[in-house]
């Protein structure tokens, strides 16, 4: 017979003020299997810990329940209790007397009466617990971060500082992300890719550092600290051994198409490196575009290159490789402007969204960092910068603030009176916001020091006259209309999340918001964490941020990974469902509403009379299962059970509940 | 059908899942949010865990009404139990509907780890129609 010890807690006067606590024991001691009820005014203290490990070992106690706050509190202190003494953790049962009655049932004797109920309950399921012993579960000491922005470079780096090996997989043929296309970065105006570009040199010398680029990861199986991905290096087209990137080979290839660097404001070849400072510096095939790939002749590239580098033939690499953990630092994109006709954008050359602006400002950009307008190629007088374009509009864009606008904004705008001197920079806005270390200095200056004009209000239509651009608004602060004649119109477009977010979301098993950016685990105390385990989040994925924030929070993801690396082995969750194999019918149903994937069919062969069958049955892996219960309810033989949350054990906390 | 329903306190029988509704509960108590002691909570890892035979058990057993709190739809701690949920009691709710139970009797609700107010109201007014509807009598085991 099960031997239950009860234990109620005191706890000072918010428990006893209101339950008699008395009668709780009286009516205790009469339950089934209950051997032993004692009281304390504390029990999660040192000595009502020590009460309790005494008692259980006097009386003799194989189960335990203690009647006091929320398990959600206190159940892991009381499970080490439970364990000093000698019994399993999972011994342990909490009557929830505080948070579920003496604080909510304070009328007369009603919380007393609950009371009682609630302990009558735990003791139902106290004597149906059985011992659980959770798994252990070895770690793959490498990890996958992916996407190689800044977020994923800082990421790989500090993980790969710890003494960990790292594969940092980028889709795109460089290394860099949104970062290397800045021209300067707010509010210090450091060169962009002056700060990057030696911490992607950095990731291409790191002994621990393995660099995919021009790769996708295609798939993900497994569970914390043992992932399984599929990494499709998709074909170059070049030996990168042989290549020395020369650059031979793009200067006569005869296809121009936009360069997606360049955010589409110049051509580059089929055959190209994206950007000067690409890393790695050796050039791409882009087989779309390619003459040789599109009509089957040309090989200009293959004839030209000194190194006999070009191989056409060459054919994706697909590599299976197995990590302890996952940095997710996959980005942004920036909003399709098709809802927005009034601006004119891609109607009127001279309108431009904030990233071609910063490739027009960049030095190394199309004009050589010279601000050109191009229709005509004359330095602008007037801009115009629109504010909150897709975002803060729940109508037809995004609901969000898209955090970094307002900042480029400004610096757009002193970078506009740095380049082309007299130029007046005129800022539409909704609200300026600019919280962070010397941001709103830095809004001052572009307003102070260097004369720009902000207009809060919101514009109607953008379009030609003669060979400047009509802007028509509305002050909101005087409430008239405006109409301003400018020579150049940038837009200061909202970023969103990338677009195939929700498919790698769903790859990785780690859910999105409404806008498809990554869930954090909590959004506050748990920020880089996804409800995954082993899984992080890095950078502008999770949400719209700046670049100190998402440096900071992939060195936070990088300390989680280097954490569970550092672990010898993992402790699992042992609530996890199990299969009677003697009763399981191999429909196979639980696999059906699995959320993780953790259940799989397996056979199993067993002698019937002089006979041996073999049949299906269902598995569950322990490392994978999260606990829920789901497929437990949907077993149709009863053959699949939740350790801890048995049938038995619910169904005898309800009789208990009904007594 | 005739019912004394002066004095009747009915019992209300709470599957709570322990991320959501159960902080909800929770919540409430640390803001001191009172709603009638005749709710007893029982709780469940998720509300996917809840087996329609559970709540069958609770009516025979003389519950006069059963609620099963949950994640809101899209928030669930293990990404999609709730709407496993949602599903099955869904039915459940118009077998018992078809066995003689007035539908008021057995609910389901979305109660957040941050919404004790809501616990505390949903409770109340659930107990409230409870109340007024009477003891539970079609269910109940013969005793």
């Amino acid at each position: 017979m099960k031997r239950v010890g009860v234990f109620v807690c005191w706890c000072g006067s918010n428990i006893a003020a209101t339950v008699d606590i008395e009668r709780v024991i009286a009516a205790a001691r009469k339950m089934p299997n209950v051997v032993y009820a004692s009281d304390n005014k504390y029990m999660c203290s040192e000595l009502g810990q020590a009460s309790i490990r005494e008692s259980i070992e006097k009386e003799n106690i194989t189960r335990v329940v203690i009647a006091s706050c929320s398990p959600r509190m206190h159940e892991n202190t009381f499970r080490k209790t439970v364990a000093a003494a000698g019994l399993n953790p999972f011994y342990l049962e909490i009557a929830n007397i505080r948070e579920h009655c003496s604080w909510v049932h304070k009328e007369g004797e009603v919380g007393t009466v609950k009371a009682i109920s609630l302990v009558r309950t735990a003791v139902a399921k106290a004597a149906r617990n059985e011992p659980l012993t959770p798994s252990s579960l070895q770690i793959t000491k490498r990890a996958l971060v992916i996407g190689a922005g800044i977020a994923g470079i800082q990421a790989a780096l500090d993980i790969a500082d710890s003494g960990y090996q790292v594969d940092l997989v980028e889709k795109e043929p460089s290394i860099g992300g949104r970062m290397a296309q800045l021209d300067k970065t707010f509010p210090t105006l450091d060169c962009s890719a002056c700060i990057l570009t030696p911490k992607m040199v950095d990731v291409a010398q790191h002994d621990n550092i393995t660099l995919h680029t021009y790769s996708v990861v295609e798939k993900v199986d497994g569970y914390v600290g043992n992932f399984t991905a599929t990494i499709r290096k998709k074909s170059r087209g070049i030996d990168m051994e042989k290549c020395t990137g020369c650059g031979i080979c793009y200067e006569k290839c005869p296809v121009k198409v936009d360069s997606e660097f360049e955010a589409g404001m110049a051509k580059r070849r089929a055959i190209y490196v994206p950007f000067p400072q690409a890393v790695p510096n050796k050039p791409v095939i882009d087989r779309e575009n390619c003459r040789y790939f599109t009509q089957g002749k040309c090989k200009v590239c293959q004839k030209l290159c000194p190194a006999g580098a070009v191989d056409y033939e060459l054919e994706d690499e697909v590599l299976t490789v197995e990590y302890g953990a996952i940095v997710v630092a996959t980005g942004f994109d920036i909003l399709d402007l098709q809802a927005y006709g009034e601006y004119g954008y891609g109607k009127h050359p001279d309108v431009l969204t904030s990233l071609e602006f910063e490739r027009l400002v960049n030095a190394s950009g199309p004009t050589g960092g010279k601000i050109l307008r191009p229709s005509d190629g004359k330095p602008p007088r007037t801009v115009a910068f629109i504010q909150c374009v897709g975002s803060r509009d729940q109508a037809k864009g995004k609901a969000y603030c898209s955090k970094v606008c307002c900042m480029y904004t400004a610096k757009h705008a002193i970078l506009l009176r740095e380049k082309v001197p007299g130029a007046k920079p005129i800022v539409f806005y909704i609200d300026v916001r600019t919280p962070g270390k010397d941001y709103e200095e830095f809004y001052n200056r572009a307003t102070d020091e260097y004369g720009a004009t902000y207009i809060r209000g919101q514009v109607g239509k953008v379009y030609p006259e003669g060979d400047r651009l009509i802007i028509r608004g509305v002050d909101s602060l005087s409430a008239r209309p405006v109409e301003l004649e400018v020579d150049m119109v940038v837009l200061a477009v909202a970023v969103t999340a990338r677009a195939d977010a929700a498919g790698v979301g769903r790859m990785l098993g780690i859910t999105t918001n409404a806008h498809q950016f990554f869930n954090e685990a909590h959004p506050k105390l748990r920020p880089v964490e996804t409800h995954s385990a082993g899984i992080y989040l890095a950078g502008m994925c999770q949400g719209p941020k700046d670049i100190p924030e998402a440096v900071a929070q992939a060195s936070a993801a990088a300390v989680k990974v280097v954490g569970l690396l550092n672990k010898d082995s993992l402790v699992g969750n042992p609530t996890v469902a199990n299969v009677d194999e003697s009763m399981c019918s191999g429909c196979l149903e639980c696999t059906q509403v699995c959320p993780y994937d953790a259940i799989k069919e397996k056979s199993i062969t067993e002698r019937r009379g002089r006979e041996t069958l073999t049949r299906t049955v269902a598995e569950v892996n322990e490392g994978l299962c999260q606990g829920c219960g789901a497929c437990s309810v949907a077993c149709r033989p009863g053959a699949n059970n939740l350790k801890g949350f048995t049938n038995e054990q619910i169904l005898a906390e309800v009789d208990a509940v009904c007594l | 059908m005739s019912v004394a329903k002066e004095g009747f306190e009915p019992l209300i029988v709470a599957f709570c899942c322990n991320w959501c509704s159960y902080a909800g509960a929770d919540l409430a108590g640390t803001g001191r949010m009172p709603y009638p002691a005749n709710v007893r909570i029982v709780r469940v890892p998720c509300s996917s865990r809840v087996n329609p035979s559970f709540v069958i058990r609770a009516f025979q057993r003389g519950a006069d009404g059963v609620i099963v709190a949950g994640c809101h739809p899209g928030d669930c701690h293990y990404h999609s139990g709730n709407f496993f949920t949602r599903r099955r009691l869904s039915v459940l709710r118009r077998l018992l509907e078809y066995m003689g139970i007035e539908p008021e009797r057995f609910q389901v609700r979305w109660i957040s780890g941050s919404e004790g107010a809501k616990f505390a109201q949903v409770m109340t007014d659930l107990t409230a129609d409870i109340r007024a509807l009477g003891p539970n009598r079609k269910l109940r085991d013969a005793l």
